[in-house]
């Protein structure tokens, strides 16, 4: 239903409106952020096909290149340019497979905060009354609590009820889930603010008397309008859910290790720090600052171009 | 003839944006002799209270003087640097603005805001300042002063906030007052009140007043003299009563034209066709000519400057060369 | 005032009654914990006594209010990972957590605030620009990995400071401090500054928001225009207003850092509640994890308490019409 809405095409040309192109082309920090971001996404999806190894190839890895230092360095070896881990994979490729897993965690949580926050908040706008308060009380308690903190009580819970090995196979899933469920209260305000102008709008009132649902011209007015406000939000989201994606990872309560992200990768890579081998744990790191700073940094800038009242 | 007290020459303000630069006051020109109140009356967006911002050189940027001079007492405070101007504001020049529910800090006690005026300006210490705050709430008629003195903005009504605006802008003691449409946000009750507090403060402490409206009636009561802004020029200058009655612009005598009369039954009041131009796209010439009943060639091609006309001042080509009426 | 706070309170009940009944499905219905303190050899006698015991068989609300009542007096139960009771576990951790959370909301705001308010006042100064520029990098740098590269820095190249541990403690009490201790001192550095930078870059991006906000209004205007000083106009006028808002997003971010403080501990070793926490998780121990979720909003419910008592200090308007005027 959201998907719909977002692909409409009147809502897209009013996106490509020229005044947004200008502030885009005239600010080089957002194109530099527009690259790098393209950089760092091209180079997860396309992993499989442009990555140097295969880092969950069992049989090409090679315990004797285990620890190699990056290509620049002394005993650099040049097919590893970033360097191997301690099980011989190549650093570089490993990263680009993370970013893959980190890039899919994040989307699809944004996703789902996305329709859940479009649907409570038409809900919320439309339905109004005891409807309208429970939806907004549930988000207040919702916005109170960290998302690190619901996401790790999610997954505690998960891991408590199902044997280990079904836990494993679906922890992806959990750490969306858990992720998506505590971010939708943003993306619910807005909407349901819009609602609740259009709702008493003439054009609806008049809709109504000659007999179409009213449910229809909110989903097919109102999503028009929130476009803009909902696309900035889950810009600056998908940075926010690729971090916590990261830092649930980190604390080893994310994806499974069989399916390393960024922040798996960090964790692993942290064990060596003391023993010098620096280059496991902070290229990783690198990537996730820059692929989260240029997201970050276009969420700005898309906020700013837009420039609606929000927070 | 007195030494004006503030002189306005040529005032150019402009607004740099993306778009080009936008003029908003052009060759303004006009002075305040002591006390006297002078009228500055247009619609929305002729430039009105940008003129009032630039004198009291709080220009919301990034608006800027682009050109000409403000004098106060001869002295040029266009392009005194902030701190100096600082000093002036408050101290010599005082400002009313339109909206009392927003101009006084919710945080503060009234009291509290009066004191801070006075010690800055003033040399009083603050149990002096205190007494004086109180006197002057009494002065503009707020009751029970001294015990509302400890009272905050959010304690007292529109009109009573107003009246706490004007003692804020008089409590040092300035001798121009710049008042941007201070009775426009009011009950239509508390407004001819509220202009007759202002009036006869202004009388008693020989205040000089620039007193910004698009409210006629409260010219016509209150003014010595009247200017009439219209995208951002001066189109017309002088005596109120000439105006009013001997209005010399097209322009102004639509404007008085829309003002019911008293006593008389009319049918239709008059109107003024259209709307006044963008500030991005004002017309060649006479920036009035596409909406002026009398236009003719030269209006659409040049600009008039100020000229005597009707025993006024108008910039109307209506008035160039012809023979001045007794 | 009385009144208020009462009212306040009332407010906070259904949040508490939420969480409490959340933290009692789990700690009833999650994992078998008859199975889990048992153990692999257990008798059908044996196993009823327990169910009897821990009083499984009761009816739910009979349950709850009991769970209630335990928990009112600080009873969690035993942890299943350390068999040790969960508020003895809770009370030997709570002080190292938060004196790490102390300072760093100390830090945030310390720091916060100033730069905030200087951003907003001067806003196209270089010295701005560098604060934005880091206030973004700060923004989009995951806490964890903030550690990780302060501990590489200072502790692994450097060597100047710990990279885990408290360091040495001295005991007041109950409580173990830190911050008497050189060792200490120098153990709480790192973790702070981790802990705190994301806050802080949050708090100085508001302030600053907030300061370019109310700069704009007519009552700022009218300051300058009856010629107050620039010092005035901005630390008395202008900051007091931006404080309004302010004071409520600390409080929340208060929470947020007491939450946060679980990666930290965890990136340090810092033998706190966030680590005991994780190490809970990780191995479903629910006593303590519904122990911890309670008391995480107990803490919230409190600071929301004390932003509201802030607020009403702050704000008159909020005095009015409640049957007493000012003074």
């Amino acid at each position: 239903m959201s998907d719909a809405a977002l692909r409409r095409p009147g809502a897209l040309r009013r996106m490509l409106d020229s005044d947004l192109w200008w502030s885009f082309s005239h600010s080089p920090v957002t194109v530099a952020s527009a690259i790098v971001a393209l950089v760092c996404i091209g180079g997860a999806v396309l992993a499989p096909w442009i990555a140097p190894h295969n880092p969950f190839d069992l049989a090409s890895l090679q315990l004797m290149d285990a620890f190699k230092p990056p290509a620049w360095e002394a005993d650099g070896d040049p097919s590893y340019l970033l360097g191997t881990d301690d099980q011989g994979r190549d650093v570089l490729s490993a990263i680009m497979y993370g970013a893959r897993v980190s890039l899919l965690v994040g989307f699809c949580a944004v996703l789902l905060s996305v329709t859940i926050g479009i649907t409570a908040g038409l809900a919320a706008g439309y339905l109004g009354g005891t409807v309208d308060a429970v939806l907004m009380r549930i988000a207040d308690i919702k916005l109170t609590f960290p998302t690190i903190l619901i996401a790790l009580l999610i997954d505690g819970v998960v891991r408590a009820a199902l044997p280990r090995e079904v836990h494993d196979q679906i922890a992806l899933y959990v750490v969306i889930f858990a992720i998506g469920i505590s971010n939708w209260p943003s993306f619910a305000r807005t909407v349901r603010g819009s609602t609740l102008v259009e709702r008493n709008k003439e054009y609806v009132q008049a809709a109504r008397v000659i007999g179409i649902s009213r449910a229809r011209i909110m989903v097919s007015h109102v999503l028009p309008n929130v476009l803009g406000p909902v696309l900035v939000i889950a810009t600056l989201n998908l940075g926010f859910a690729v971090l916590a994606e990261a830092t649930l990872s980190f604390l080893g309560v994310g994806v499974p290790p069989t399916q390393p992200s960024l922040g798996t990768l960090i964790r692993i890579g942290n064990d060596f720090l003391f023993s010098g081998e620096w280059w496991i744990t902070i290229f990783p790191g690198i990537a996730l600052i820059l692929l989260v700073l240029s997201v970050n940094l276009l969420g700005d800038w898309l906020r700013d171009a837009l420039n609606p009242k929000l927070r | 003839m007195t030494v004006p007290l503030l002189e306005v020459r040529n005032l150019r303000v402009e607004f740099p944006t993306r778009r080009g630069t936008l003029v908003a006051l052009d060759d303004v020109s006009f002075s305040i002799a002591p006390g006297e109140v002078l009228g500055v009356v247009g619609e929305s967006g002729a430039g009105k209270s940008m003129t009032g911002a630039a004198i009291i050189g709080l220009l919301e940027p990034p608006g800027r003087i682009a050109g000409g001079q403000i004098l106060l007492n001869g002295r040029r405070i266009d392009n005194l640097p902030y701190a100096e101007l600082r000093r002036i504001r408050g101290r010599e020049i005082g400002a009313i603005f339109q909206d009392p529910l927003t101009t006084l800090n919710p945080l503060y006690t009234v009291g509290r805001q009066l004191v801070e005026t006075m010690t800055t300006h003033l040399p009083l210490n603050p149990a002096q300042a205190r007494a004086k705050a109180i006197e002057w709430l009494e002065l503009v008629g707020i009751p029970a002063a001294s015990q509302r003195i400890d009272s905050y903005p959010h304690e007292f009504s529109g009109g009573m906030r107003q009246r706490v605006v004007i003692a804020l802008a008089l409590c040092a003691e300035p001798k121009l007052i710049v008042a941007d449409e201070p009775t426009t946000a009011l009950d239509v009750s508390i407004q001819a009140q509220v202009i007759a507090l202002l009036k006869s403060l202004a009388r008693e402490k020989g205040t000089s007043m620039m007193l910004v409206t698009h409210d006629m009636g409260v010219i016509a009561e209150t003014a010595d003299r009247v200017a009439v802004m219209y995208a951002g020029r001066i189109v017309e200058i002088g005596a109120v009563r000439r105006v009013v009655q001997h209005a010399a612009h097209p322009y102004s005598s639509g404007l008085m034209g829309s003002i019911p009369p008293v006593g008389r039954r009319l049918d239709r009041l008059q109107q003024i066709d259209g709307a006044m131009p963008r500030l991005s796209a004002i017309p060649r010439g006479c920036p009035y000519n596409p909406r002026c009943p009398q236009v003719f060639d030269r209006c659409r091609v040049e600009r008039p400057e100020l000229m005597p006309a009707e025993g006024n001042l108008a910039a109307c080509w209506l008035y160039d060369g012809a023979p001045q009426h007794a | 005032m009385f009144a208020f706070i009462v009212n306040r309170l009332l407010q906070a009940l259904p949040v508490m009654l939420t969480v409490s009944l959340l933290s009692f499905a789990m700690f009833a219905y999650v994992g078998d914990p008859v199975a889990i303190m048992l153990g692999q050899d257990y008798t059908i006698a044996q196993r009823d006594a327990l169910i009897a015991d821990l009083g499984l068989d009761q009816p739910f609300f009979v349950q709850f209010g009991k769970f209630v009542w335990n928990a009112l007096q600080g009873e969690f139960g035993l942890s299943y990972r350390l068999s040790r009771p969960v508020a003895q576990l809770i009370v030997e951790r709570a002080p190292a957590t938060l004196e790490l959370a102390l300072c760093a909301a100390f830090l945030a705001l310390a720091v916060g605030v100033p730069m905030g308010v200087y951003t907003g006042l001067y806003r196209h100064s270089w010295l701005s620009r560098f604060f934005l520029t880091f206030s973004l990098i700060g923004v989009s740098l995951p806490t964890f990995l903030i550690g990780i590269l302060l501990i590489l820095v200072f502790s692994v190249w450097l060597g100047w400071l710990p990279s885990f541990g408290r360091g040495d403690t001295v005991n007041l009490g109950w409580w173990s401090t830190g911050l008497l201790t050189w060792s200490g001192l120098k153990a709480l550095i790192l973790p702070s500054i981790t802990l705190g930078l994301f806050q802080l870059t949050l708090i100085m991006r508001l302030v600053r928001a907030e300061m370019m906000e109310v700069l704009r209004t007519d009552y700022i205007k009218f300051a300058r225009a009856r010629g107050l000083t620039n010092r005035a106009v901005h630390f008395g006028h202008a900051l007091k207003n931006t404080l309004v808002p302010v004071i409520t997003i600390t409080g929340l971010q208060l929470g947020a850092i007491i939450a946060f403080a679980i990666v930290t501990e965890t990136v340090f070793q810092w033998p706190g509640m966030g680590l005991l926490f994780i190490q809970s998780v990780g191995v479903a121990d629910i006593p303590v994890m519904s122990a911890y979720l309670l008391l995480i909003a107990l803490m919230f419910v409190t600071i929301n308490l004390i932003v509201d008592l802030l607020y009403y200090a702050v704000d008159p308007r909020l005095r009015i019409g409640r049957g007493k005027g000012a003074h």
